[in-house]
């Protein structure tokens, strides 16, 4: 059992993609299998910074948000096709993430969270008071993308199975790219950072210039995120750029397993799915998901996946 | 060294020449961890200046005294308590073998994993080498410090109190290594157990209230007056 889990460690990407190539049969209907694929990259994106390099920020809504705008508007007020749209918003957000990562960075702890919040709550009032642009509190509307061309072929994007496996394409793609991060050498870099960040600088690690490097790379996917919500959902709320968004994101992390690659996909997937079947009992979902998250907090620590793994491989030498 | 009010060293004026093994003794208070700290890149000096190989390096930030080639160890065990007793090596070897990098599969560059692998048999680690950090015993947990310290190939090796909670038999052990690494680095110890050093070293430094106190071989530090007069009673 545990050689299987070791062998599909090994192949974690093609491993996730296959599972998620089948996941619209698990779910009741496209529209939340999407979703989930959404917010499990926006997810993904922020656990590099947290539970990779122990880096807790509130403010990542920033970058979810930020991209669906950015994306957004290109369509909207550009007429941008909508490969230009994905890559104005990814680099949008990614730029708001340097940024945002230049400040924040010298804080430390608790601090650096604050930081990340304040600073977010900035980008929200921004995008917020620039309606003109952005349609205020109404959110922007008629991020109409129909169709999609790729290669000579046309795809419709409306139909739910398709947009799913668009999207799905997108995701593979930034799964595949942290992974090789996290493998990489400056992967074991960041771990150094999270386990000890005095023994990293002795060992002649510039602490600062990774943890900005790991910032501005969580800010790319959580934006690359972005843009596929705006162009999934044809509008981009002001919501995207609230705090309790990024709040979903930390949830997500600690539900799913904060330590592990696939862990936030997990979270996301449970929480959404949680949500999407509470409601249709009570509008108090909040209450039942937020109990379920202090049961898993409280005793499963590691979050669903995490702890899964720990089962399976326990024993380890 | 100054803070706020309490000047922790003042005129502290030392030099230590190349490939030499160098104690800093001295009783608790003397500013033997702030004067290490000091020559390690911890602490920026309040005045005065920290020359390495003919450069000033005052100021220089933490990180870049490992790439100079000034490592150290601390003297409460600073090790990657997740990470496995050979990742913790390995990360260390990798700051002086391989660029920045986010691509490349790190497992695939086996020069690091070997080089590590010699580190932890230099130490004695190499069976413990899968096990988390964390699960190591104390003393072993002090070996790992020191080869996170060897770990990028420094000219001058900076050890505070390495044998510190270690049983007689793995201090012996630590003292024979040190001696074996002091041939080909400059070494220097701050520690404790003044009858250790002694036998090993060629210079000693005595620090006192902040001040140098001595200066000298062993036989000379030995002899001093003023350092007997400090030490009376605890058999130097």
């Amino acid at each position: 059992m545990r050689d299987a889990v070791d062998y599909i460690s090994r192949h974690r990407v093609a491993a996730v993609v296959l599972f998620l190539i089948a996941f619209p049969w698990l779910m009741p209907y496209e529209a939340l299998a999407i979703n989930i694929l959404i917010f499990g990259l926006f997810a993904v994106g922020f656990n590099l910074l947290f539970g990779y390099t122990g880096m807790l920020s509130f403010g990542h809504a920033a970058f979810l948000g930020s991209g669906s705008y950015f994306a957004g508007m290109a369509v909207v007020h550009g007429s941008w096709p909508w490969y230009a749209a994905i890559a104005a918003g990814t680099l949008g957000a990614t730029a708001i993430g340097l940024l945002m990562g230049l400040l924040a960075i010298r804080a430390r702890g608790i601090y650096f969270s604050m930081v990340t919040l304040a600073l977010a709550q900035c980008v929200y009032y921004i995008f917020y008071q620039a309606d003109r642009w952005t349609g205020g509190e109404n959110g922007l509307r008629g991020v109409k993308v129909s169709a999609i061309k790729l290669f000579g072929v046309e795809l419709n994007f409306v139909d739910p199975l398709t947009k799913y496996y668009i999207v799905l394409a997108f995701v593979a793609l930034a799964l595949w790219f942290v992974s090789r991060v996290l493998a990489s050498p400056f992967g074991a870099v960041i771990e150094t950072v999270r386990e000890n960040e005095r023994r990293s600088a002795a060992c002649g690690y510039d602490v600062a210039r990774t943890k900005l490097v790991v910032f501005v790379l969580s800010a790319a996917i959580c934006g690359l995120a972005g843009t596929l919500r705006a162009l999934h959902l044809s509008v981009v709320p002001i919501d995207s750029l609230h705090y309790l968004t990024s709040g979903h994101a930390v949830m997500m992390c600690l539900l799913g397993g904060m330590g592990t690659f696939f862990g936030p996909f997990v979270g996301a997937a449970v929480f959404l799915y949680l949500e999407d079947v509470v409601t249709t009992w009570t509008k108090h979902w909040m209450l039942v998901v937020g109990t379920v998250f202090i049961v898993f907090v409280l005793f499963f620590p590691r979050g669903i996946w995490g702890s899964i793994l720990h089962w399976v491989r326990r024993g380890d030498a | 060294m100054r803070y706020g009010k309490f000047l922790a060293l003042s005129e502290v004026s030392v030099a230590f020449a190349r490939n030499t093994l160098t104690a800093i003794i001295g009783p608790n208070g003397a500013g033997k961890t702030t004067f290490f700290n000091v020559i390690s890149g911890a602490l920026r000096p309040s005045y005065g200046r920290v020359i390495f190989d003919g450069r000033d390096i005052t100021g220089s930030p933490q990180h870049a005294f490992a790439r100079m080639g000034i490592a150290k160890s601390f003297q409460i065990t600073n090790v990657f308590p997740q990470l496995s007793t050979h990742e913790n090596v390995r990360v260390a070897v990798q700051m002086r073998r391989a660029r920045f990098d986010i691509l490349t599969p790190r497992d695939s560059l086996t020069e690091l994993t070997d080089k590590a692998d010699q580190l932890l048999a230099t130490v004695g680690l190499a069976d413990a080498r899968r096990r988390p950090a964390a699960d190591l015993a104390h003393g072993q947990q002090r070996c790992l410090e020191i080869a996170l310290a060897l770990a990028c190939e420094p000219k001058l090796l900076l050890l505070d109190e390495p044998t510190a909670g270690m049983s007689p038999e793995e201090t012996v052990a630590m003292m024979d290594l040190i001696v074996t690494l002091a041939g080909e680095r400059t070494v220097i110890l701050v520690e404790h157990k003044m009858k250790l050093v002694m036998g090993i070293c060629q210079r000693v430094i005595v620090l006192h209230h902040g001040e140098l106190l001595a200066e000298g071989s062993p036989e000379e530090v030995r002899a001093n007056a003023e350092v007997k007069r400090v030490y009376l009673g605890q058999g130097v």
